[in-house]
């Protein structure tokens, strides 16, 4: 018998966990403990319009108050889970509270990746993971204002630009020798560094970073090349680690994340995991995977609650991304690792274009810029494993459902 | 505020008081409209606030971007009067706006 649940982190993830319990006839108790003292809420905005004061805080939160009050879910603001005792089946929490749980679900997220050369420890450094650091960004930036950002990745570029719109002298620091190199193709990551630069945005790639100086607060950063570069304020974007010590501690097994099975158990019959703190195993993949994006800790979260509730539901999707820079919006479906080419379609001097990834003759990935309509084929096309041909998939002109030879999923012989 | 009609998936009528300078989405969101999911919160970018005008609302609106036909050309079961409801801005001349949310949503 299930009769309480507690959900940890009030994340894309947790949040979402609670709705789907409720949905599905869960009438235990149902808790949710957030670190953050807000209401759950969407983090994408925070780089981008929420910095720029475009979007404002009441808009943030998935849902209003009276959303948990009338589904009868305890919300613990401000409340982080300090230990976790599966043997008991007790979490405690920082107030020295202790919950006992007959179903936990870890949402923990992913922390910003610290900075560790000298002088990281300056006032004036800055990460941008909750909407604390975003105001802290607020009150450090003006229009005028220098400001560096380490990392040309997503968090990189997006602060970069929105930076930039707010009327900030930017420079960009990459370790690299191209932005985003990690996620897009040399064409897609040559785009965006254009858009940035046209902006009047510096940026910098094969640059390491060695030091941060300043009297007490950063006033520069000094690079390996020896070269010196000013700043009021310095962002740091060098990507994310999963937060796995409530776990770890437990003694739950984690490698890049917390070690969860299709049905997004932990090796603990009564915790699950979901979202970004995870690493699961991809049957789509043949691998283990720790994904990083909105869709998937709301995809594996709704899993995890169905299975909390004894359903058998496998989480196993394609994952997707977005990215808005300036006025440009980069959709990726799939992850284009381990492929055997990359297809062309369209060019980026006409601002609209993508990037297919074949395994073999099957589409696994696509990076589509401005192009929403690549993106939503691609994203179906993946999912059914289809395979294509390569000389159609590099006509533009002719759309990407045309180019399928065959579904892999459905190739079996029909007729003699 | 312009009040306006939800189909919701199962067939029930959902009239709510939507807040205006929201989108659409944002109100249906807020008031727990089944089956506007809404993942990326209004980028365009995951089709999954699908919705029918209703036919004498659908010309009132204003036309859809090529990101939104984009986006609509691949979700699932289109249909001539189909809008992201995170595209629609609320103005009082929506008052009375009446829309059907789609069965399922996404790239399916």
């Amino acid at each position: 018998m299930i009769s309480t649940i507690v959900v940890v982190g009030g994340g894309q993830a947790g949040a979402q966990a609670v709705d789907t319990l409720r949905r599905e006839g869960f009438a235990g108790r149902l808790l949710l403990i957030c670190d953050e003292p807000a209401l759950p809420y969407q983090r994408p905005p925070l780089s981008k319009k929420y910095l720029s004061g475009e979007l404002t805080a009441e808009r943030l939160p998935f849902r209003h108050r009276a959303f948990y009050d009338e589904h009868r879910i305890e919300l613990k603001l401000g409340s982080k889970a300090v230990a976790l005792d599966p043997g008991a089946r007790r979490v405690e929490l920082d107030s020295g509270e202790a919950l006992t749980y007959d179903r936990l679900l870890l949402c923990l997220g992913a922390t910003a990746r610290r900075l560790t050369c000298p002088g990281a420890d300056l006032a004036g450094m800055h990460y941008l993971r909750t909407v604390a650091d975003v105001t802290l960004i607020q009150a450090a930036i003006k229009p005028g204002s220098r400001v560096v950002i380490i990392g040309g990745g997503y968090i990189g570029l997006e602060t970069a630009a929105t930076c930039r719109h707010m009327g900030c002298e930017v420079t960009v620091l990459e370790l690299a020798d191209r932005v985003m190199n990690r996620v897009v193709a040399p064409c897609v990551s040559e785009f965006f560094a254009q858009e940035h630069r046209a902006r009047g945005i510096h940026i910098l790639c094969n640059t390491r970073v060695t030091r941060i100086e300043g009297a007490g607060r950063v006033e520069r950063v000094l690079c390996a090349d020896g070269s010196e570069v000013a700043a009021d304020a310095l962002i740091v974007g060098v990507g994310a680690v999963p937060a796995t010590a409530l776990a770890s501690g437990a003694g739950l097994a984690c490698d890049n994340g917390i070690l969860v099975d299709e049905y997004c158990r932990t090796h603990d019959e009564a915790i699950f995991a979901a979202g970004d703190c995870t690493n699961h195993p991809s049957v789509r993949f043949g691998r283990r995977v720790r994904i990083e994006s909105v869709d998937n800790a709301f995809e594996q979260a709704k899993t995890a609650a169905l299975n909390m509730l004894d359903r058998k539901i496998a989480h196993d999707r394609v994952p997707w991304f977005w990215s808005d820079q300036f006025d440009s919006k980069l959709l990726i479906a799939g992850l284009s690792q381990d492929y055997d080419r990359q297809v062309l379609r369209g060019e980026p001097a006409s601002r609209s274009f993508s990037v297919c990834y074949l395994k073999g003759d099957e589409l696994i990935a696509v990076e589509a810029i401005n192009h929403s309509k690549d993106y939503m084929a691609a994203r179906k096309l993946i999912a059914e494993r289809a395979r294509l041909n390569p000389a159609k998939l590099a006509d533009p002109n002719i759309a990407l459902r045309e180019a399928v030879t065959e579904p892999v999923s459905r190739n079996t012989p029909t007729g003699s | 505020m312009p009040r306006i009609t939800f189909i919701e998936p199962g067939g029930s009528r959902r009239v709510i008081d939507a807040p205006i300078g929201l989108s659409l989405m944002e109100a249906a969101v807020q008031n727990g409209v089944q089956g506007i999911i809404a993942l990326c919160g209004g980028a365009c970018a995951c089709g999954t606030c699908h919705v029918y005008v209703a036919a004498d609302w659908f010309p009132r609106l204003d036309r859809r971007e090529e990101m939104e036909e984009g986006m609509l050309e691949c979700a699932w079961e289109p249909r001539d009067n189909s809008r992201l409801s995170c595209q629609i801005h609320i103005t009082a001349d929506l008052d009375g706006l009446e829309v059907t949310v789609p069965q399922r949503q996404g790239a399916i």
